[in-house]
């Protein structure tokens, strides 16, 4: 790498050629602030708040736009330097709605945290013309509250550049901007496909979740309600952080105390229903490929990638693996299977899901989610990681003090397989190893497919398998998502199976997971640090195949039948819609 | 000012949407082609319906949204269709220095309706400007895309029945 020398604040470093300056400036320990910035997907030099000197320069520079040159001298902290990212800041304080003591973003708001840092002391310096701002809450995932959004474009970047779908922009100018959809239409109007990637993106309190936690505790204090929660496999790599634990820390035992607390009647590991996708989708797989039809065949597990589908590729609908997702499966057979074995009456049953997804909140209320019919859903509420860090903050659990507990009984044994399917590849390989032991008829000598794992857009591999050759491929973000559906629609690219999920890295990165920073998102590696969690805990596993989990085997010998039986079919497939644009 | 959305339903000739077809033929893989396209549509139409956006999107392979994000920007796209006698005031710094609202309060008065409207009658529409680049007239009214330079509100009736 060629290396340049520069001077921050007097000393000198070597830093890579072609570096920003913000970037340079970390590697001299100097947070540069920033509001706008994100790394990789927003940097268009616009809240000018990351405004350094520049010796021989004749304004000053936005540290997050430009690039470093050999010899240049940067101070990022002259008196001119802190009066100017003041200012600023105040000039963005005018027109924001300044309700930060009921704000979801209290204590996680990076503007917040940048007016204690540059040492704001009258929030209401200028006065703006205030518009009123859009209010849009027509979709089931989603707030906005544009009277407290800021105009950074996180955003808008986030779902143009970052996803390539690009439904909502800044519109009209001066004060009357505003970010929403074409034609003012509500966002429910639009080909929004729910990833939520613009919550994780807003780095204050304009963009929500719609908050379904008081629904839940409603059904917890309700006597006469069988109140059951399962978590997705990416939450226990996650859950940590709303409570301050760095990212890339392991707490399942804690998440599982925690819950438990709350009040739940039974706490169960998605990772079961993990497993039984798997069950399903493997043998889906099989039998496309002998009969040659609807093939490839890609993965149908991440909710938004469905929509995506619908809305963007509707031609490839019929190959869409028609296994519900995981969540769905726990909701379906826990109101039928496990329903009847307890005695319990399904419309009793709250089954509420914690995931890590936004899409999920719409795919609990899609037709076709409903095993038992007669109006209930298999899955009553699903609730992102960040609303179950809520939960357990209001019952004032210390989360961190817990002592580890475990899963309920019986569904508390998730393989290896399942666990990896909160990171980009993980359904794959654990599709792959079920498959593939029943193609060869013997025992896998190596589990892991590493070609498939790593957090790289996309994947491809060619795996034999006795006389049979599978291609497959894996991709994650939308974006990346349509690169290899056009390619597999030209012919460029043949392949026979393909998992895709809807926010770049799977699960560990989905659109309801805790929000992070700009500022730690471009100094770790989040998506690496939380996956890692997943396949440390695959490989000190046991059960590491789906195909072995003796509850799973249990749920077939007393209910099931086979996978793809006809009871299967009826409780844990699904349809889908040809929406279009 | 956030522009205003006409409620007048649109009809397009074939002739109209075989030229914006072509229009986007034209300029299909051209770098920075947005701009180009929206004002020639908006040459073809006289303003930019939603249809005509969506079409534009679709044609150039852009979101709804982003052609949405840049007519609604600028201030010389319309989204209302124009009347027979299309007048617009600039409000640009210099016309504004040198008396342009006086103009834009005679022309409201003259068409009775307000900036950014067209009459029911489809006879007058009227738009109030950012500075249109004439600042050696100011202050500057158009009419039909014909420009007047140095005028007075008392000048305007005598302008406008030319054209009527």
């Amino acid at each position: 790498m060629d290396m340049v020398t520069v001077k921050i604040n007097g000393r000198e470093y070597e830093v890579p050629a072609g570096s920003k300056i913000i970037d340079a400036a970390r590697i001299a320990k100097i947070d540069i602030p920033t509001l706008c910035y994100l790394k990789d997907v927003n940097e268009i030099g616009a809240c000018r708040l990351c405004l350094v000197e520049v010796k021989g320069a004749r304004g000053l520079m936005a540290a997050c736009v430009t690039e470093v040159t050999n010899g240049m001298e940067i101070y990022t902290n002259t008196p001119k330097v802190q009066a100017s990212r003041k200012t600023n800041l105040e000039l963005i304080l005018s027109t924001h709605k300044k309700e930060c003591l009921s704000c979801i973003r209290s204590g996680s708001c990076e503007l917040q945290k940048l007016c204690r840092d540059l040492g704001v002391t009258d929030e209401n310096r200028f006065a703006g013309k205030n518009v009123e701002g859009l209010k849009d809450e027509s979709t089931a995932f989603l707030v906005r509250d544009n009277d407290k959004c800021i105009l950074c474009r996180r955003c808008v970047a986030a779902c143009k550049n970052m996803q390539g779908i690009g439904v909502i922009e800044a519109l009209n100018r001066g004060f009357d901007t505003q970010i929403g959809s074409a034609f003012d239409q509500p966002l429910a109007a639009t080909s929004c496909v729910s990833c939520g990637q613009c919550i994780v993106a807003c780095p204050v309190g304009a963009l929500h979740e719609k908050d379904d936690t008081d629904k839940v505790w409603d059904a917890i204090n309700d006597p006469t309600k069988h109140v059951a929660i399962c978590t997705a496999p990416s939450i226990r790599a996650t859950i940590g952080e709303c409570f301050g634990i760095e990212p890339g820390v392991d707490t399942e035992g804690k998440m599982v105390a925690a819950l438990k607390r709350l009040g739940f009647d039974g706490v169960y590991d998605m990772n079961l229903t993990a497993d039984l996708t798997i069950m399903e989708e493997a043998t889906e797989f099989l039998g496309r490929m002998k009969e040659g039809k609807n093939l490839p065949l890609i993965t149908s597990c991440s909710p938004g990638w469905i929509k995506y589908c619908e809305h963007y590729f509707p031609e490839f609908t019929e190959n869409l693996s028609t296994c519900k997702s995981p969540q769905q499966m726990f909701g379906a057979m826990y109101k039928t299977y496990y329903a009847r074995k307890r005695g319990l009456d399904p419309a009793d049953i709250v089954f509420v899901s914690a995931i890590p997804c936004t899409a999920k909140k719409f795919e609990v209320r899609r037709p076709g989610q409903s095993a038992v019919g007669a109006g209930i859903y298999d899955v009553d509420y699903a609730i992102t990681t960040r609303e179950l860090g809520r939960m357990i903050e209001k019952a004032g659990i210390n989360y961190k003090a817990l002592d580890d507990e475990a899963f309920d009984q019986p569904f508390d044994i998730g393989s290896g397989a399942g666990a990896i399917f909160g990171a980009t590849g993980g359904v794959m390989e654990a599709a792959l190893r079920t498959a593939a032991e029943v193609i060869l008829g013997t025992k896998l000598e190596k589990l892991e497919f590493e070609e498939v794992r790593g957090t790289a857009p996309i994947k491809t591999a060619t795996y034999k398998l006795g006389d049979i050759e599978v291609r497959v491929a894996v991709a994650s973000g939308t974006k990346n998502a349509k690169e290899l559906l056009n390619k597999v629609k030209s012919g460029e690219l043949a392949v026979d199976f393909i998992e895709i999920m809807a926010c770049p890295g799977g699960c560990i990165n989905g659109g309801g997971q805790p929000v992070q920073s700009a500022a730690t998102k471009a100094s770790i590696d989040l998506k690496a640090a939380r996956s890692s969690i997943l396949y440390n805990a695959d490989k000190k596993m046991e059960l590491r195949k789906s195909h072995e989990n003796l509850a799973v085997k249990k749920l077939y010998d007393e209910f099931l039948g086979e996978p793809g039986s006809h009871t299967a079919h009826e409780v844990l497939h699904t349809h889908y819609i040809k929406r279009g644009l | 000012m956030k522009k205003k959305m006409t409620t007048v339903a649109f009809n397009d000739t074939p002739e109209q949407a075989e030229q914006l077809n072509a229009l986007i033929a034209k300029y299909k893989n051209v770098e920075g082609n947005l701009m180009p396209v929206l004002q020639g549509a908006q040459d073809i139409y006289g303003y930019l319906p939603l249809e005509v956006q969506k079409t534009i999107a679709l044609g150039l392979g852009v979101s709804v949204s982003e052609v949405y994000g840049v007519a609604s920007f600028y201030s010389q796209f319309s989204f209302n269709p124009k009347g027979k006698v299309s007048i617009a005031v600039c409000l640009g710094t210099a016309c504004y220095v040198k008396g342009s609202g006086k103009l834009h309060e005679k022309c409201m008065e003259i068409t009775g309706i307000g900036a950014g409207d067209i009459s029911p009658d489809g006879r007058f529409s009227y738009d109030a400007t950012r500075c249109i680049g004439a600042c050696g007239l100011a202050p500057v009214m158009t009419v039909n895309g014909d420009v007047y330079g140095r005028i007075t509100p008392a000048e305007i009736d005598g302008i406008i029945a030319k054209y009527l």
